[in-house]
This record gives C-alpha cells, structure tokens and sequence, in this order.
C-alpha cells in the first residue's frame, strides 16, 4: 500500500496540480453561470498561454539556471509553425479538437528543434553571454517570420524569403504573408485546451525535474564544476532542459496563436520575453505555483487598471519595482525565502 | 565610391552604439547588472534637448548641455531608488528592477511628452545652409551629422582613457570593479563611486540620444529601446565591462548593419548583426577584447 505521508515536493506538486484543476473547475461554473466579464472570458486563452510560457522559462533560468532573454523566439517559433499545420490540415482534418492537437504537437516539434540548434552555442557560453545569445535568437527568429513568405496548394507547401515569389497553383493560398503575418486564422483555441496544455506542461516539469535528470539539471545549476566532476555529462542535461523549454514555449505559442484571427511575428519580441521572464522571476525561481501565480495576475492587471487608463502601464511599472525592493529587502527576503528553492543559486549568480 | 559612402554612414552608426556601449560596459563593469534602463535614458535625453531648442528657442549647444545635466542627475536618481537598495540582491532581481525602471521611463514619456512622434531638428548645418560636405565631385557626400558623431565619439573615447587612466576617480572606479571588498578597505567610498558611473553612463546616454535624433529624426517614448538592446548587444561583443572593447563592438555593429541593409536585405539586416554576434561568441565565448577569466576549483 502506498504511504499517505507524502514528501514536501511531491506534496507541493500534488498541490499545484489541484490548485490549478481548482481554478478551472471554478472559472468553468462561473463561467456557464455567467458571472465572468467578457473581457476576462478573452484572457483565459492567452493566461493559460503565458503560464505555459512561465512555467517553461522557469525550467530554463529557476531550474537549470541559465538566463533566457529569447523565450518569445521559441513561442513564435511554435506561433506560425502550428498555425501553419492547422491551417494546410483544415480541409483533411475537419474535427477542430484534433486539428489542435496536431498544431500543438507541430508547434513543440519546431520549437524543440529550435532549441536544438540554438542550445549548440548556449552549451558554450555562460552567464550574460548566454542571455545576449538567447536574445539575439529571439531577434533572428522574429526578422525571419517578418519576411517568411509560405504557401500551400495541390502540390504542398511552397516557401520563400523577402519577397512573395511561392508561385502558388490554382486555388493555393498564401498562409504566412511576411509583415503581414498570418490573417484568417481559425480560432479554435479553447479554455479547456489551454487547462490541458498547462497540466502537461506541468506533469512533463515535475516528472522532469524529480528525476535522476532533474537532480543532474539542479546540481549543474547548483555548481556545474562539481556536478562534473562527479560524472554528470553538462552538456546532455543542459541541452534536455533546454529542448524541453522550448518544446513547451512552442506548444504555448500555437495555443496563443490560435486564439486571434491573425498574427505577427512583431508580436513575439524582446518585450514578450521580458514579460514572462517577469512572470518567472516575480513568481519566485524554480518555484513552479509562483510562475501560475505571477502569469495570471500580471496578465489581468493591466486590464484591471484599465481605470486608471493613461497611468495603468505607469502604474504596473511602480508596483513592479515595489515588489522587486520589498521582496528583496533583508527582513522580508528571509521570510520569503523558505517558499524560493532557487534562491540559493541567485546568490552565486550576484 | 558606395563602398566608402557605406563604411562611413556604418562607422557613423557605429560611434552612436559606441557611445551607448560605453554606459552598458561602465555599469556592468562596476555595478555586475545589466541597466536595461540606459537605453531609455537616451530617449530622455533627445526629448530634453528637443524641446529645450525647438519650444525655448535656446541655442543646441545649451539644449546638449542641459540634456546632459537632467541625463546626469535622473542616472543618480534611478541608482540611488531603484538599484542601491538591491546591491545585495541576486542579479535576477536587480535585472527585473532595471526592465521595471524602463516600463517606467517609458510610460512617463508618454503621459509628459505623448506617442505623436516628434521631428528632431537638424542641428548641424552650416551658416549657408547646406547639411553636408561633397567630395570627389559629388560622388561621396558626408553629412555634418555624420563627422560631428564620428570626431564626438573619438574625443569621448579619448577622455574615457584618461579619466580611467590617471585621475583619482577613474582609478577608484577601476578599483571597484575588480573588487569592490578591497576598495573599500583602501578608503574608496564605494557608493560615490558607483553613483559617479551612473553619472558619466547617462551623461554619455545624452549625447547619444542628441546624435541619434539628429540622424534619424523621428523622435518616439520607444525610441531608445532598439538602439539600448543593440548597443548591449554591442557591448558584449567587444567583451562587456571593457571599454576599448564597447568602442570596438560598437564601431562593428554599426559597420555590419550598414553594410548588412546595403548589400543583403533591408529586412534582414538586424538578423545578419545578431547571427554574426552568434557566431563571434561561439569563437570567443567572452567576447572581441573581453577578459576570459580561469574558473578556480
């Protein structure tokens, strides 16, 4: 028989996972029931998007600990391949569901290639180099989708660079227009597909990370030289985190994607990267519920200083600064600290 | 002759990258954060003296000159606030703080100065009226604005070197950034120091904002932000926390750009910097004229 005494991480997980199935659960009934502002209802989509984003970056700069300034890349990546699939697969899939969750799966697949090819470089650097290598992928990937033309016709899908020269034949249409980004894009995104997606996202970090990889991922965080002199190959670990990140940033960028009629690659720049590292670091590093947490409220707060107009950007800015100076203050920090698994590594960071 | 036509205008914008770089480098060099905040400083700056000439008619000289002393003094604001309370803190934390001064900056600009985007006067131009000099009979044209940014950022390099070099502060600041423990046991007030980098960073922010409006005149709250993350870029190129080494990856990047839109794509041409930036650091992991530090077990 299992032992009900459960240990603290794997109570915490269970309690992420039942915090999170909560809330849908409850945004659900209320949302049959009515009670949900229209503008909330048009979030849900994009928050479970963002967590998505959240809890992947968290993977990356709470758990391997390495800065990443290029996670929109990955989430534009996933963006324009998955709606790319959606969009050639309309006729030969008809059941939306399963339309999505091919996109999806196409998303994560590019993504994770993506992250393949860029973590061969990262696997080289450190530190602030290795954040300007992740941001200057985020710009390459954005300037390239801004000048992607790609078409699909009888003969399958036809590509060019910079300008429109695909020649598609008879009743072939233009799919990704360059700056125009993708437009007529079916939105088949659902609330219920963006909880699942955020469960497995979970399931895959926590099953990852309370693995023999996981503690190799943490011990290279924790002190890469020791972690490789006692056997722990540095660059397999790093790169599985890595992949893994991206794979999921992807999935989260098809499942945001496919919520809007149309998108453009200027959607996913540096400030989309900054928000969500946001997201991870405000919601503690490596602390999986913070990242929820964090993505969720700072996606509806600007919306709900919507009030304040003008000032609402103003405002989200002095409380971001706020928090940062109280979180970080000796007195406060101690207090915090025993919920933050990952500050020990920021210290060695500093 | 476009060969040379182009090298200059790249040299041109490299100086302005340069003049950036220099106070991405300094900070980090002695504070170890990244000051995300700096590129906005630049935009401030360019509004100051926008509307110092064009609303109080005074002359540019005074316009630099006072952009330069509200560029100075919000750098020690912003340090003192925002990042001193947090000289403790992880670096995450202060870099969350940085990106938060600069959705701050932003957005302050917005309200103050609103989003219409306004058209930089040209400073530099002659008293018969013409804004550049022609030479080889015609084929090559260099602007004022081109020289002036070129000669500006040569005579800052210059007093950067001497500043560091000989004077009493300069040798602190170099202190500081090597250890900051042992400084402060040698009498250098550590703070101060600090706090004067800041100074001298925005400052330069300043100047790079007035050169940068004067060669592309369209003047938005955005405008810093591109140049910031370029001009960051630039200064890990040339290795960060050095500052021969933030001239000469400036100097680079704007060469690399210019010739990148001129003889591959407009469109592409931030990609080609970022994917030469990739493949520099992949030779040099700590960058041109960066430092490779032995790790000690």
């Amino acid at each position: 028989m299992k032992s009900l005494k459960l240990n603290k991480t794997t109570r915490r997980n269970y309690l992420t996972y039942l915090l999170v199935i909560l809330a849908y659960v409850i945004l659900q009934v209320l949302g049959s029931a009515g009670a949900i502002s229209s503008s909330l209802k048009g979030m849900l989509v994009p928050i479970c998007a963002y967590i998505v984003m959240a809890i992947s970056l968290n993977l990356t700069v709470g758990v391997l600990g390495e800065l990443s300034l290029g996670h929109a890349g990955f989430m534009s990546m996933g963006a324009f391949t998955g709606v790319t699939a959606a969009i050639a697969l309309q006729d030969a899939i008809p059941a939306a569901p399963l339309r999505m969750a091919i996109a999806l799966l196409v998303g994560a697949a590019f993504a994770a290639l993506a992250g393949f090819l860029i973590g061969i470089p990262v696997l080289r650097l450190n530190g602030d180099y290795l954040a300007i290598v992740t941001l200057a992928f985020g710009e390459i990937i954005k300037s390239i989708f801004n000048n992607l033309y790609v078409g699909v016709d009888s003969k399958g899908l036809h590509m060019s660079l910079l300008s429109d020269t695909t020649n598609l034949a008879e009743g072939g249409k233009l799919i990704i227009a360059g700056p125009m980004g993708i437009g007529g894009i079916q939105k088949i995104s659902t609330f219920t597909a963006g909880f699942i997606l955020v469960m497995v996202a979970l399931i895959v970090i926590f099953n990852l990370v309370n693995s023999r990889a996981g503690r190799a991922i943490m011990a290279i965080r924790d002190n890469r030289i020791a972690a490789e002199s006692v056997g722990v190959n540095i660059t397999k670990y790093k790169m599985m985190a890595f992949v893994t990140s991206a794979a999921l940033a992807g999935a989260a960028g098809a499942l945001f994607a496919m919520n809007y009629s149309t998108i453009v690659a200027n959607k996913f720049d540096f400030n989309t990267s900054i928000l969500v590292l946001v997201f991870v670091v405000l919601g503690g590093l490596g602390n999986m519920l913070g990242s929820i947490v964090a993505a969720a409220a700072l996606t509806i707060l600007p919306e709900a200083l919507r009030q304040f107009s003008d000032y609402r950007m103003l405002v989200y800015a002095i409380v971001l600064i706020l928090v940062m100076l109280a979180t970080n203050n000796p007195t406060l920090k101690s207090f915090f600290g025993r919920f933050k698994p990952g500050k020990s590594h920021g210290k060695e960071a500093a | 002759m476009t060969f040379l036509n182009f090298l200059i205008s790249g040299i041109s914008l490299g100086s302005i990258y340069a003049i950036i770089a220099l106070g991405y480098t300094m900070v980090y060099g002695i504070a170890k954060m990244l000051n995300f905040a700096h590129g906005d400083v630049i935009m401030v700056g360019a509004y100051i003296c926008f509307y110092a000439v064009s609303r109080f008619d005074l002359p540019p000289l005074a316009g630099v000159i006072l952009a330069m002393l509200v560029c100075t003094v919000l750098g020690m604001v912003v340090e003192r606030l925002a990042y001193k309370p947090l000289r403790q803190a992880p670096s995450l934390a202060v870099l969350i703080t940085a990106i938060g001064v600069s959705y701050f900056l932003q957005n302050m600009a917005l309200l103050l100065w609103s989003s219409n985007p306004k058209v930089f006067p040209g400073f530099f131009v002659s008293a018969s009226g013409d804004t550049g000099v022609e030479l080889f009979g015609g084929e090559l044209k260099i602007s004022y604005v081109t020289l002036f940014t070129i000669l500006i950022c040569i005579v800052i390099m210059l007093a950067l070197t001497w500043f560091t070099g000989r004077t009493k502060m300069g040798k602190a600041m170099r202190a500081c950034s090597e250890d900051k423990g042992a400084a402060q046991l040698m009498g250098i007030n550590v703070d101060a120091t600090i706090s004067m980098t800041f100074a001298i960073g925005s400052g330069l922010a300043a100047i790079a904002g007035v050169l940068l409006c004067s060669a592309y005149p369209t003047l938005v709250p955005t405008t810093g932000s591109m140049p910031g993350i370029k001009a960051f870029t630039a200064a890990v190129f040339g290795g960060i926390g050095s500052i021969p080494g933030a001239f000469l990856g400036g100097l680079l990047l704007g060469i690399i750009e210019i010739f990148a839109k001129a003889y591959i794509s407009t469109q592409l041409s931030d990609a080609v910097v970022f994917a030469v930036l990739i493949i520099v650091l992949l030779v040099k992991p700590a960058g041109l004229l960066g430092k490779q530090i032995r790790e000690k077990v």
